[in-house]
């Protein structure tokens, strides 16, 4: 197969934010593997842009900000209409998620039946969270567990690969921290044929700084329960 | 627990039909006219109220409130909390909305790399 050499029939949407410190180090790093990468800006302050463009990546400006929920699913209608684009993979802007990671999903969704290749944390040892971090996580696993009924061990992990039948499916409409588990929900509602992958993601000193806050996990609960 | 039964009756049924509207989807012309029914209902209601005072007791006691002060400030609260909730939702509406503006925008225009490689030699 000429296409799976290449990658060129996948496509890395990369949601961004002010991230314009490391932006076009994670894409030119990328576009090694995946020559294809839209970057969906979110109303950044910064340079993100430049960067992204400099790195080599397609941009798509939001005016405003609006998420990154919002972001994911703006790269998903751009990318699902690329001419020959078969794959796609949800893909973090500051560096915590790892290309070969990705290419491994991407060769299972070539290899076996599936619709999507959801990222865990948990399947291995290499990712060190924090005891408080696992916990909410776990939380959140069963949460979802019991209302979707999707078998997932780690239910907030941004890499994700997935097929044209699923970048078709996927409707996110929680534009902030909530789409993750929205993007739970309709693979259990739509019967998608999911699967896991052992994927590492590293917290370094960078990502740490953002804090991404278990505060965060009682504003996601709220965005989805109060309609 | 059984005193005042009536206005608890009438309170808890308040919310219960705040509920059942949420649950519905909203926007069709029957729930704006009666949203216009109401407000005029309560127009009139105040300029009763105001010109006989009285009434208001008489009413409080016949549901079984004590004052019509009290009376007023249940009234006021369910209305509050049901121009919230209503508030609430058409923001959530109105987020839908700007959000696919701002989707179709960014999609109309993707920047490419050659594109910032050409105005940087210009």
């Amino acid at each position: 197969m000429d296409h799976s050499s290449h990658n060129d029939d996948t496509w890395l949407i990369i949601p961004l934010f002010n991230e314009a410190t490391v932006v076009r180090e994670v894409i030119a790093d990328a576009r090694t593997t995946f020559p294809n990468i839209v970057c969906v800006d979110d109303g950044s302050s910064d340079d993100s842009v430049a960067e992204a463009l400099a790195g080599g990546a397609v941009v798509l400006r939001h005016p405003i900000n609006l998420g990154q929920g919002a972001a994911l699913q703006t790269g998903i209608e751009f990318a699902r209409e690329q001419p020959g684009a078969a794959y796609f993979v949800t893909f973090d802007s500051d560096g915590q998620h790892q290309v070969s990671d990705a290419l491994a999903m991407v060769q299972r969704l070539r290899d076996e039946p599936y619709d999507i290749i959801v990222g865990s944390r948990f399947l291995d040892g290499r990712t060190n969270a924090g005891a408080l971090k696992k916990f909410v996580l776990r939380l959140a696993v069963l949460f979802e567990r019991l209302s979707t009924g999707v078998r997932l061990t780690d239910a907030h992990n941004g890499l994700r690969a997935f097929n044209l039948t699923t970048a078709r499916t996927l409707r996110i409409r929680q534009n902030r921290m909530a789409h993750a588990s929205e993007i739970v929900a309709q693979i259990g509602n739509h019967k998608l044929r999911y699967a896991e992958q052992p994927v590492h993601i590293i917290y370094t000193d960078y990502s740490r700084s953002k804090g991404q806050s278990l505060w965060n996990s009682v504003n996601i609960l709220s965005e989805l329960f109060i309609k | 627990m059984f005193d005042q039964i009536i206005i608890k009756v009438l309170l808890i049924a308040a919310f219960i039909i705040f509920g059942l509207i949420l649950l519905r989807p909203g926007g069709s012309a029957r729930n704006q006219a009666i949203r216009t029914i109401t407000l005029i209902l309560l127009f009139v209601a105040a300029v009763f109220a105001v010109l006989f005072p009285g009434l208001i007791d008489d009413l409080a006691r016949s549901v079984g409130v004590g004052r019509g002060t009290d009376l007023l400030l249940y009234a006021f609260i369910i209305v509050f909390v049901g121009n919230s909730l209503t508030a609430v939702r058409r923001r959530r509406a109105q987020d839908e909305q700007i959000t696919q503006l701002a989707r179709q925008i960014a999609l109309r225009s993707p920047e490419r790399p050659q594109d910032a490689q050409q105005e940087g030699e210009l």
